[in-house]
């Protein structure tokens, strides 16, 4: 290990809950390995993030989304997106009598949430499940009534197989849902479909499997039913790194192959092109290189997806040149 | 007989001679408070408050800074409430210059296109409040009377501390009480009621999910109660036992006395009582959020699912990215600030009205 540098440094980040308990860990096992370079991370939300680091208020941010082009060409301090894990969002559902893994594609969940389909027994949804028994009752809609990350993946995914969806709805961290009903966090959405019979939403892959949920499969863009996993989103994100853009902002919803997970996103580290203080930008660089080179490793054994080694290569490009 | 019984007259005076030896150790302090002009040279060293006081120095002085600090104690509050409202409107400028006073008019709230508008949200807050305070207030009053007037004397300690404790308790735990153990009666035996009995009025229409309008504002009147309910028995309690007895002897009931005795001067206590826990109720997010179901429509129903202002700025604030949906958020801040002084000063008006030289005569 090289040595960061002489004098303490005390670096300040803050942004997306989603990657928080990862974040945390890379943070304290970098701190215990460099005692002099400590990370302090706020996990105050994207939107939050973004206007701090563009704001100058933290040394670097993280957020779910990428930011709007409008977003950089007003930011104050001139910022970089990193991708780090990746996330994904799976359907669960709340039906008495079905214990069966129920099949949905993303234009028949649109159609759900636009208010179009609001009987269990949709000729649309038995199509899906054939054997299902699904039964004749109404579907309650439950949506994240918090701006979150999640909210902006599944909303993107909808906005691309459905364009009603797309011309209506769009895609955001809130948005305006026709129809169902908000709760708040992934345990709110988790509990509202646990305590409503009939009841229909989204959660985080990670929140799922680390309380042992069960959830649907969603339809991928090669018309292959694939329930929600880490591996599923590491291809969705290896098929997107073909084209990936030199500054990462890429959406990787929907992405083609066999084996991707439709319902999928990058997480980002916002980091300034240039630090105020050289030193934090030696200790950053550092961190950064350390996180590629160990800690993307243990994103498997926390649930999260970990990048796949294309864009890992290509980002070790991208952090040469931070200054 | 008569001279062996002579000296019995004067035997009683000698024998509650223990008060009488007592009373001259106070006496001369009680004669220094009347007649301060009295010299007190004779009955030892001066009072430690009457030392205190000649040792400190000019009264005058003391008086003015005292009062001076007393009325920048109170200005603060009128200088907070005007630091909020200028932040409040200078935060806000981007969406009151869009869509001006028309917001507080709109149903719009579209994030993705940038379409914003209160209604909803004042709506869903309006009604919850109300309700919750038609619901609290009897009870409430009801629980009061029982405990200042007519609780025995064992039953009171605990009731009151319940009645205490139940204030203390974090929205959150009723939050989460809510979503576990009302929406479910809600939804399976008291929705399925008020359908089969109430449904005629149009107002339980619809799908009964469990979480919606009426959800919250049952929550948000258990959770005012305790407020509307302690306060009011303080209230009851400081209303002179004097008042009491003259209902009573000019032949009143027990209720006839709560009723023109008690209730009666203790009205406008009670009302301030009322207004504080609706002022909790307007404010109220976490418990609110949780049932409330977080969708912006105005429904007849009351059992569609509403928002609040309180809710909705919970609910986005950390994820807000756009300038205008940011400053959208922080108008319904200013909603949710002239919702709760319209209401209070139409509560304060009612009062007004109410009690306007009006002396003691039956209710």
């Amino acid at each position: 290990m090289v040595a960061v540098g002489a004098s303490a440094q005390n670096i300040t980040a803050a942004g997306a809950t989603f990657p928080y308990p990862i974040y945390n860990k890379w943070f304290t096992e970098y701190n215990q390995l460099h005692p002099n370079v400590k990370i302090n991370y706020q996990s105050i939300g994207s939107g939050g993030g973004i206007k701090q680091t563009t704001e100058g208020t933290v040394d670097f941010g993280a957020s779910d989304m990428p930011m709007k082009d409008q977003q950089l060409a007003e930011a104050k301090v001139k910022v970089m997106h990193l991708p780090t894990v990746l996330g994904a969002v799976v359907p669960v559902y709340n039906i008495p009598g079905v214990s069966k893994e129920l099949n949905f594609s993303g234009d028949v969940i649109a159609d759900i949430y636009l208010g179009k389909i609001t009987k269990w027994n949709d000729p649309r949804l038995v199509k899906d499940n054939p054997g299902a028994n699904l039964p004749a009752h109404d579907i309650l809609p439950v949506y994240r009534s918090d701006g979150s990350g999640t909210t902006f993946i599944f909303t993107d995914f909808l906005s691309k197989v459905n364009p009603e969806w797309k011309s209506k709805v769009g895609s955001d961290t809130s948005v305006k849902w026709p129809a169902g009903i908000g709760a708040k966090g992934n345990e709110g959405v988790a509990g509202m479909v646990r305590q409503s019979p009939y009841s229909f939403g989204y959660v985080e892959l990670i929140y799922a499997l680390q309380n042992k949920m069960a959830y649907g499969t969603v339809k991928n863009s090669a018309g292959k039913f694939l329930l929600g996993s880490p591996e599923g989103v590491t291809a969705a994100a290896a098929a997107a790194a073909k084209t990936m853009p030199a500054d990462y902002r890429v959406s990787i919803t929907n992405a083609s192959g066999a084996a991707s997970y439709p319902i999928s996103s990058f997480t980002y580290l916002l980091i300034p092109l240039k630090f105020a203080d050289p030193a934090k930008g030696v200790a950053v660089k550092d961190f950064l290189t350390w996180m590629l080179d160990h800690g993307e490793r243990e994103a498997t054994e926390m649930d999260y997806a970990p990048l796949p080694a294309q864009v890992q290569a290509m980002e070790r490009r991208t952090i040469a040149t931070i200054k | 007989m008569s001279l062996e019984r002579e000296p019995e007259p004067s035997s009683p005076p000698t024998a509650p001679s223990l008060p009488m030896d007592a009373a001259p150790i106070h006496a001369p302090a009680i004669i220094n408070f009347v007649a301060a002009s009295e010299p007190v040279a004779q009955e030892g060293p001066p009072s430690p408050i009457r030392q205190y006081l000649s040792a400190r120095g000019n009264g005058g002085l003391a008086d003015r800074t005292f009062a001076a600090a007393m009325l920048v104690c109170a200005l603060s509050i009128f200088a907070i409430v005007l630091f909020i409202l200028t932040i409040l409107i200078a935060r806000s400028k981007l969406s009151l210059a869009q869509f001006g006073f028309g917001f507080f008019l709109r149903s719009a709230w579209d994030p993705v296109s940038g379409d914003f508008g209160a209604l909803p949200f004042i709506f869903g807050t309006l009604t919850t409040s109300l309700l919750a305070l038609a619901m609290a207030v009897p009870l409430a009053l009801g629980v009061a009377i029982f405990l200042a007037e007519l609780c025995p004397a064992r039953l009171r300690a605990p009731i009151s501390f319940l009645t205490e404790l139940l204030a203390a308790i974090p929205s959150v735990v009723y939050g989460l009480w809510a979503v576990f153990v009302l929406v479910p009666i809600m939804r399976d035996q008291l929705g399925p009621l008020l359908v089969k009995y109430l449904g005629w009025t149009g107002f339980f229409g619809g799908y009964n999910f469990g979480v919606g309008m009426l959800t919250a504002s049952i929550i948000l009147a258990i959770m005012i109660l305790p407020i509307i309910s302690s306060i009011t028995r303080d209230i009851m309690l400081a209303v002179p036992v004097s008042q009491r007895e003259a209902v009573l002897a000019l032949g009143a009931t027990r209720w006839e006395m709560i009723r023109t005795g008690v209730l009666r001067n203790a009205r406008i206590g009670i009302v301030g009582a009322v207004i504080l826990g609706l002022g909790r109720a307007l404010g109220e997010t976490m418990a609110v959020t949780m049932v409330i179901g977080n969708h912006p429509e105005i429904s007849k129903s009351l059992f569609a699912p509403g928002y609040t202002l309180a809710s909705v700025i919970a609910n986005e604030f950390t994820e807000a990215t756009g300038d205008m949906y940011l400053s959208a958020l922080i108008e319904i801040g200013l909603a949710l600030f002239l919702v709760t002084i319209v209401v209070n000063a139409i509560a304060r008006a009612l009062v007004w009205a109410v009690t306007r030289g009006a002396p003691a005569r039956s209710i």
